[in-house]
């Protein structure tokens, strides 16, 4: 087994830290105009939404700003993610990284990864803007720091999925719009308020998770043990959707 | 030792049979070359010589192993017929990229990076996303990922098609320096006859998805026989009430003005003396008088070759 002239693999770390970077690369140039928009929509969402809430009705303003905040990253993670992995996929793009063998995971983890780290500013002026409209308290904000990667690293994990398992890349992007309107409405609606099909709807859905971990970081008085609960949710979701994401990468290219 | 052994390779497409029971043995060190037209089955054989692609029947060897994913990702590099994974980033990037994927460190890769753009003259171009460049330099560009990281087997799908004559020789002359300097084995996928002609130690000929034939590219020629290919260009209508014309008409493959004729070597050089030395000089444009190239090896050997290319 040891001719000397095979070359050697790169590790886990630095497979996943190369696709990370590349698609970071990449992104910067091509996706910027598209983070904005995502910033926008949820910010102008908030902004509708405010118009239409009743004062004083607290409950409803942490959780649309909750809502919109994630709904950046779930715009970005699951909507481009699989839209790009199936375009990818339909032109063949996967073969550069299959006869590389580079880890399935690491390239799902890496790409994710990525996508995520873009939406970092958008989700946080959001949330900033959202703070402001909806007179919140700014001082648990910084949960965001755990939420976003994890709630990023979930929903690219599904958007992953979706971008590899769509028969035909235009089913990928809408598949992943979907996903991404299934965000919007469950996410922006309390649990407490919706009919009860639909309540069981919101529990499968990652990103619920990772919206009721900051809606609580907003109350008086936090439940920190609930938040914590959400976020080992959120990172369950992450890795199993990123597994599974890696297993089908490798059985996607045959 | 053998770069490549594969036998009895059968893949299909629904009904469709792309590779109809293919064997082929490559040597270590040597350029082998996969020659056919289009839909030959040259791309379905080649995505399963690196394991992207499970054959119907059929096993392949790669030096000496059975094939398995991480055997080809430790000994192989490969470049697909369409690269758009790397197409949003920019050259430099993406030859880095690929080099630490083929388990270089970042400093390493980066070196490795600066000399392949050196190598092969596309330092200009470094920081535009390989997506943005012209056809032939964002063939280069994929060409120069493939080169990262060294591999000892170079498995290439059409490097040079779109490529300018320039590009095309710096290409043959990296494989070539491969080859040479670091005992590289390559197989090289080409609808190119000049290209097979120039850089090829051997090749086997795919036709409907069999090798059809399988030599070096000049004992495949010298099988042809004594035959010659006579191509004429004329000014004008070719004089055909001429008898010497009128008999080549008969016989010629005409494009436009051109007409393209094999014909056994003594035939060949009476019926050019004919014409040169005769009337239908005065509507001739020009004219030429070739030794067989791998294009005759297919017409020998009946097999039609539409989709190969001789520039
Ligand atoms: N994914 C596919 N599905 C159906 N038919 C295919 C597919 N890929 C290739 N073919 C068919 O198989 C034959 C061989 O194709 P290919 O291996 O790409 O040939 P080449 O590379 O020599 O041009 C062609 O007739 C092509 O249409
Ligand atoms: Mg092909």
């Amino acid at each position: 087994m040891s001719d000397p002239r095979l070359g050697v693999r790169p590790s886990f770390a630095a497979a996943t830290g190369a696709v990370y970077t590349a698609q970071l690369a990449r992104a910067r140039v091509a996706r910027v105009p598209l983070l904005f928009v995502a910033a926008f929509q949820s910010i102008g969402i908030m902004l509708l939404l405010k118009g239409i809430a009743a004062h004083h009705d607290t409950l409803t303003g942490r959780q649309i700003v909750a809502g919109a905040t994630v709904l950046v990253t779930a715009f970005v993670c699951l909507n481009l993610l699989a839209q790009r992995i199936g375009a990818l996929r339909a032109e063949g793009g996967l073969d550069h990284y299959a006869a590389l063998d580079v880890p399935g995971p690491a390239v799902a983890l890496g790409a994710a990864g990525s996508y995520a780290t873009l939406t970092v500013p958008g989700a946080v002026v959001t949330a900033l803007v959202g703070c402001a409209l909806f007179d919140l308290p700014y001082r648990g904000l910084w949960i965001l720091v755990l939420v976003l990667p994890l709630a990023g690293a979930s929903l690219a994990g599904v958007g992953t999925l979706l971008g590899l398992l769509a028969p035909r890349a235009e089913l990928a992007t809408v598949a992943g719009q979907l996903g991404m309107t299934v965000v919007l409405f469950l996410g922006l609606i309390p649990g407490e308020r919706l009919p009860i099909v639909l309540r069981g709807v919101r529990a499968v859905v990652p990103s619920t998770y990772a919206v009721d971990a900051l809606a609580a970081t907003f109350r008086r008085r936090v439940d920190w043990q609930g938040v914590v609960v959400d976020l080992v949710v959120c990172l369950a979701v992450a890795v199993a959707s990123l597994a599974l994401a890696g297993a089908v990468f490798r059985r996607s290219v045959r | 030792m053998e770069s490549y052994a594969a036998t009895g390779l059968v893949r299909r497409y629904g009904d469709h049979v792309a590779n109809d029971g293919i064997d082929l043995v490559a040597s270590a060190g040597e350029v082998f070359g996969l020659l056919g037209p289009n839909g030959a089955g040259k791309t379905t054989l080649v995505r399963m010589l690196v394991g992207l692609l499970r054959p119907d029947a059929g096993s392949i060897r790669l030096v000496g192993r059975p094939l398995d994913r991480a055997l080809v990702a430790a000994a192989v590099a490969y470049l697909p017929q369409a690269d758009v994974a790397v197409a949003d980033l920019s050259v430099r990037r993406a030859v880095e990229t690929t080099a630490v994927l083929r388990g270089l460190r970042r400093h390493g890769a980066r070196a490795a990076a600066a000399a392949l753009l050196e190598e092969l003259h596309l330092g200009e171009v470094a920081d535009q996303p390989v997506g943005s460049l012209s056809g032939g330099q964002r063939r280069l560009a994929a060409f120069a990922t493939v080169l990262a990281g060294e591999r000892p087997v170079l498995v290439l799908d059409e490097p040079t098609t779109g490529l300018d004559p320039l590009a095309r020789r710096a290409v043959w002359a990296a494989i070539e320096r491969r080859r040479s300097e670091r005992a590289a084995s390559v197989l090289l996928v080409t609808h190119n006859v000049l290209e097979a002609e120039t850089v090829l130690d051997r090749v086997a000929v795919l036709n409907n998805g069999r090798v059809i034939a399988c030599d070096t590219p000049g004992r495949l020629k010298a099988g042809v026989g004594d035959v010659l290919r006579l191509e004429l260009v004329w000014r004008e209508e070719p004089p055909v009430y001429e008898p010497a014309v009128a008999d080549l008409a008969r016989l010629a493959t005409v494009t436009g003005r051109r007409w393209s004729l094999r014909l056994p070597a003594a035939e060949a050089r009476a019926a050019l003396g004919a014409i040169t030395a005769g009337p239908a000089l005065e509507a001739l444009d020009d004219f030429t008088l070739a030794t067989p190239s791998l294009e005759d090896v297919y017409l020998q050997l009946g097999a039609a070759a539409p989709g190969l290319e001789r520039v």
